[in-house]
């Protein structure tokens, strides 16, 4: 850690200057907890950090009209804190919320979540499902992308040289509409997800599923956006039969690996397993009850 | 919650004992203000590092230092040609067998690394960046080995052998080979042939356990001082300063005189601190140096280098009539002695069926040098891993014969006077009324849900006494200080002090409890074996006595009576017998402010080796839900009963409890090691190695049921090794209640779980 120098630049555009001009590895510093982490362990040896915290563009969640916008330095326990957000978007605020421990949340960012690139990253399931979409300033100007299009794979994302996400862009979501995740874990906190799940849709006055978006993380090198499994619930009541189509996409979806955490069978079977209950709990939500 | 705090509220004569103070050293470990073993500061300190082995099994060809030494801020790197070395001792210690050699070799690798994580040099710089950049500058050559981790794969004629000079003890003939199975032991009697044949069951089942850690919150830490004529100090936290004193001495060819050890509190030890790795490195490059240097491990080198228990394969067979009377019963155990001999085996052959008084029972025990880090006690070690294949399986005798679990217990339950199933007879125990205790609670009879099971399992540990310190000084305002040599691991401070307020008649508030360095204190064993409430206890009432006496003494003499004549009641001294009434009480401060003009301070001090330990035994009940999708098991209640002799601190003996039934929980689902191809620890950290968090846990029920030990003064036995025998098969057996399969296999992981449960 010998010449590792901090800066906590006022505005995105100094962020994006300090981020560009830095010969050598340059690191974005939001809740840190990542990057603590790997800066101790000496897997990362940065020259630079650029703590973002001190940008108040960052710091904020607000209506946005057509959309609510979420800081890019906006912590897991301020997202969760948040009623408005809460009521709209209870699955992303669940998946930040299980991130760590209640001191870690303090100051952990779902932004810090997706750009630090693991598959198995709590929130990113559940912001792919809400169709959250990030704002990413560079040295060339503001560029947006869906979240599920960010992680390039463990540890790796689409960020260029100079770039940062600023935040999230979540849509307000339709009338009748529900989201929700789930993980497993092998204890019941404090821990990375085996596989994790999350889904969003919408019912008509009918109950029937009328829009989804169904996202699986821990199950391949990043997380992933199932069309096939919205396809297997859209136009359903949610029945037994959707609910086993459902499962059978999910697993045709995943591409594990057997590590230290699970094997392929369990994390494939866990996969099928946690999307069935989700949009259980997704569509209860959508249904108001 | 105080009850004691001044007053008493403890019957059977009783003022003090038995009642729930706030510990003392409790208000300091919640505000942060308590020193641990990394906390010590000196002027001038050194960082130390250690260089690990990468690899699970090589030869180290040569050490080549000079780039790191010619790194500005280094001042010194030690390899194992800096100690002396010893040759082969075979000792035991503590609570399992231990060669100086290998001890010295463990902590600096000699000719050989035998595991991942070996210490292979130690570097003393400026600074911890100075030192860790100056650990890549020391070059080791390293001739890589086939190696081997799995313990049946270790006994084959074809592994690769990790010690040539390991011939298998205990079978006749000596092999003329070398090998990794270092021992063979053997305990039990009668005729197991003659027995399995007038059984109308048997079952026949094997088990593997995988290695735990102790898991304890501190990493090991210490710092070590050796001034310019040799006189050496070492600060840390361990579970005997004597120890680390003892084994720095033999290790390092030191006198004892030169060594003294003052102990830092420590945070958690569960046996893994009955070891020395770092101290007499510390010290080695303290005296290269000539600076103080501090050590603290990372929780990587914890993992990788200390600890853990073993990891196990055991083979049980049991037979029994229909009336439920075991006639025979057999175990096998191999054990995972790690990279030097010395696992828990033997307490695993004396334990496995000591719940039992058994007719015919034989317990065969190997113990198993593997490519891992060199096995370290673990509470109650050896027992529970034994305990889980045996329980298991009397689970499965009960279920086939159609009997209550804990009534077949009851049937063959271990009792005063019964012969044990490895040899000696016992005393007075009280497994059968834990079995009782269990049958009556409220929890045995509750229903359960969908989806849940209920699980019965016993476990027994023999408790030890040993050699113990103490000394009571009365302090000139009536007030004293009770010092003693064992490090305070559970509460034993708490249990001292209300233990001498009980001689003395003084509140426990006005008594102050510490650990005293090992100048300041007779030698006294580590702590360890359930052994201080019970034996460390007895030489602080020896020494209150004294005290007492000393207090009578003063007391006569200013009366000018008889020290017969007086009596010491309530704190106080009065005249008794045909003097009674003759003159005013003196109370203990009285009697301490008039000490210097009645004989000089009052000092009380006993040293001692206790004897007569009584065992433990408990049974827990085990309420498991499972998932049947995912495979998942939440504990949904549980009770654990264990016969305490005498709780003298209640609230300390429920704490030991829960904790080691929480410790057993992680046992049973979810810790273990997980080793590459490549023979390296892949969960070097508590994010994959999970021990339960919190939230894992239902609140754990501790019933303590008092049979008193007659060889204490107030009944105590000990109390913190028993709870983590029983809960690994209480889990499995409530498994297998809930969702139809035996778990012979732990962790009983959703992985794992899933796979039984869907047949895969």
């Amino acid at each position: 850690m010998t010449g590792l120098e901090y800066q906590a630049p006022a505005s995105v555009d100094d962020a994006v200057g300090l981020l560009a001009r830095f010969q050598g590895d340059a690191r974005v510093l939001a809740g840190g907890t990542d990057l603590l982490v790997q800066l101790r362990s000496g897997r990362l040896k940065p020259g630079l950090v650029v703590d973002v915290k001190h940008i108040p563009e960052m710091r904020e969640i607000k209506d946005a009209g057509d959309h609510f916008w979420v800081g890019g330095a906006v912590s897991c326990a301020e997202l969760g804190e948040h009623e408005v957000i809460g009521a709209a978007w209870p699955g992303v605020v669940e998946a930040s919320e299980l991130i760590g421990s209640t001191q870690i949340q303090g100051r952990a960012t779902p932004t810090g979540n997706l750009c630090n690139a693991s598959p198995a990253a709590d929130s990113v399931p559940a912001m792919i499902a809400a169709g959250a979409r990030c704002v990413i300033a560079g040295p060339d100007g503001r560029r947006e992308l869906p979240v599920e299009q960010v992680q390039k794979g463990p540890g790796k994302n689409a960020l260029a040289k100079g770039e940062l996400v600023v935040g999230f862009k979540i849509p307000k979501p339709a009338a009748h509409s529900g989201d929700a995740y789930l993980r497993l874990i092998p204890r019941t906190e404090m821990d990375i997800a085996v596989v994790g799940v999350g889904v969003a849709l919408t019912v008509d006055a009918g109950g029937t599923v009328t829009a989804a978006r169904v996202a699986l993380g821990a199950v391949a090198p990043t997380a992933l956006l199932v069309g096939d499994a919205a396809k297997a619930i859209i136009g359903s009541k949610l029945d037994d039969a959707a609910l086993e189509k459902l499962d059978a996409a999910a697993r045709a979806a995943c591409k594990p690996i057997d590590d230290k955490r699970g094997t392929v069978a369990y994390r494939t079977k866990i996969a099928g397993v946690l999307a069935r209950r989700a949009a259980k709990i997704a569509y209860d939500r959508a249904r108001g009850r | 919650m105080s009850e004691g705090n001044g007053q008493a509220k403890n019957g059977g004569g009783l003022h003090w004992v038995g009642t729930r103070s706030i510990r003392p050293d409790g208000v300091d470990k919640v505000t942060g203000r308590a020193n641990f073993g990394a906390d010590f500061f000196m002027p001038g300190m050194l960082t130390g590092r250690v260089l690990r082995s990468p690899h699970p099994h090589a030869r180290i060809r040569s050490i080549d230092a000079s780039k790191a030494l010619a790194l500005p801020g280094v001042k010194a790197v030690v390899t194992c040609d800096d100690m002396p070395d010893i040759p082969a001792e075979e000792a035991f210690v503590g609570e399992g067998p231990m060669n100086f050699r290998d001890l010295s070799r463990n902590c600096l690798a000699r000719g050989k690394a035998l595991y991942d994580g070996h210490a292979v040099a130690a570097v003393a710089a400026t600074t911890a960046a100075i030192a860790e950049q100056a650990l890549g500058l020391i070059e080791v050559d390293y001739e890589v080995l086939p190696h081997v981790i799995d313990v049946e794969a270790a006994m084959r004629p074809d592994a690769p052998v990790l010690h040539d000079d390991v011939f298998t003890q205990g079978v006749d003939p000596a092999p003329t080979r070398p090998s990794n199975v270092a021992k063979r032991v053997q305990t039990g009697h009668g005729d197991l042939d003659a027995g399995f044949a007038a059984a109308d069951v048997v079952v026949e089942r094997h088990f593997t356990t995988k290695p735990v850690h102790q898991g304890y919150i501190e990493p090991h830490a210490c710092v070590a001082s050796v001034s310019e004529d040799g006189q050496t100090t070492i600060w840390g936290s361990s579970q005997g300063h004597f120890m680390i004193r003892a084994y720095v001495a033999k290790l390092l060819a030191m006198d004892i005189s030169e060594i003294r050890v003052i102990p830092a509190e420590i945070g958690g030890g569960f046996g893994g601190k009955t070891l020395v790795y770092l101290e007499p490195v510390a010290v080695l490059l303290s005296r290269k140096s000539g600076r103080p240097v501090k050590m603290v491990m990372s929780r990587e080198e914890v993992f990788r280098a200390t600890g853990p228990t073993s990891g196990t394969a055991i083979r049980v067979k049991i037979g029994a009539k229909k009336d439920g009377t075991i006639t025979a019963a057999e175990a096998e155990c191999k054990y995972q002695a790690g990279g030097f001999p010395g696992s828990q085996v033997h307490a695993a052959a004396m334990t496995g069926f000591a719940c039992y008084s058994l007719a015919n029972v034989r317990i065969i025990g190997w113990d198993v040098c593997v490519n891992r880090p060199r096995c370290a006690a673990y509470r109650a070690p050896g027992a529970p891993m034994a305990a889980f294949a045996i329980e298991s399986t009397v689970d499965e005798v009960a279920e086939k014969i159609g009997i209550d679990p804990i009534d077949l217990r009851l049937k063959n339950a271990a009792k005063s006077n019964s012969q044990s199933s490895y040899g000696p007879q016992f005393r007075e125990i009280g497994y059968i009324e834990t079995l009782k205790a269990a049958k009556e609670h409220p929890h045995y009879k509750a229903p359960l849900g969908p989806n849940q099971g209920r699980g019965i399992a016993s476990g027994f540990w023999f408790n030890i006494g040993g050699e113990s310190s103490a000394a009571i000084n009365v302090n000139e305002d009536g007030t004293a200080v009770v010092a003693t040599g064992s490090p305070d691991i559970g509460g034993s401070r708490a249990s001292m002090a209300l233990m001498a307020a009980e001689v003395l008649g003084i509140d426990q508030a006005r008594i102050r409890p510490i650990v005293a360095d090992t100048a300041s204190i007779g030698y006294t064993f580590l702590t360890g074996g359930s052994r201080v409430t019970f034996a460390t206890g007895m030489a602080v009432v020896e020494s209150a006595k004294q005290v007492v006496q000393q207090l009578r003494e003063r007391a006569a003499k200013i009366w000018d009576i008889d020290v017969d004549a007086v009596e010491w009641k309530d704190g106080e001294a009065r005249p008794a017998g045909s003097n009674a009434g003759r003159f005013e009480p003196l109370s203990l401060k009285d009697l301490a402010a008039m000490a210097g003009k009645t004989g000089g301070p009052i000092i009380g001090r006993s040293a001692l080796n206790a004897q007569g330990a009584g065992p433990g035994f408990g049974t827990h009940i085990c309420d498991v839900e499972i998932d049947r999708e995912t495979g998942k098991v939440t504990i949904v209640r549980y009770t654990a009963v264990q016969d305490v002799g005498k709780a003298i601190h209640p609230s300390y003996v429920e704490g030991q409890i829960q904790g080691g039934v929480a410790q057993g929980i992680g046992w049973a689902l979810n810790e273990e090691y997980i080793y590459g191809d490549d023979g390296r620890l892949q969960n070097p950290g508590f994010l994959d190695y999970r021990m339960p968090v919190a939230s894992d846990l239902p609140m754990i029920d501790a019933v303590m049921v008092e049979v008193p030990n007659p060889a204490h003064p107030y009944g105590a036995r000990g109390v913190g090794e028993v709870p983590i025998v029983p809960p690994m098969a209480a889990v499995a057996n409530a498994i297998y209640r809930a969702g139809g399969v035996r778990m012979p296999d732990l962790p009983m992981s959703p992985p794992r779980l899933l796979a039984a449960l869907d047949g895969d």
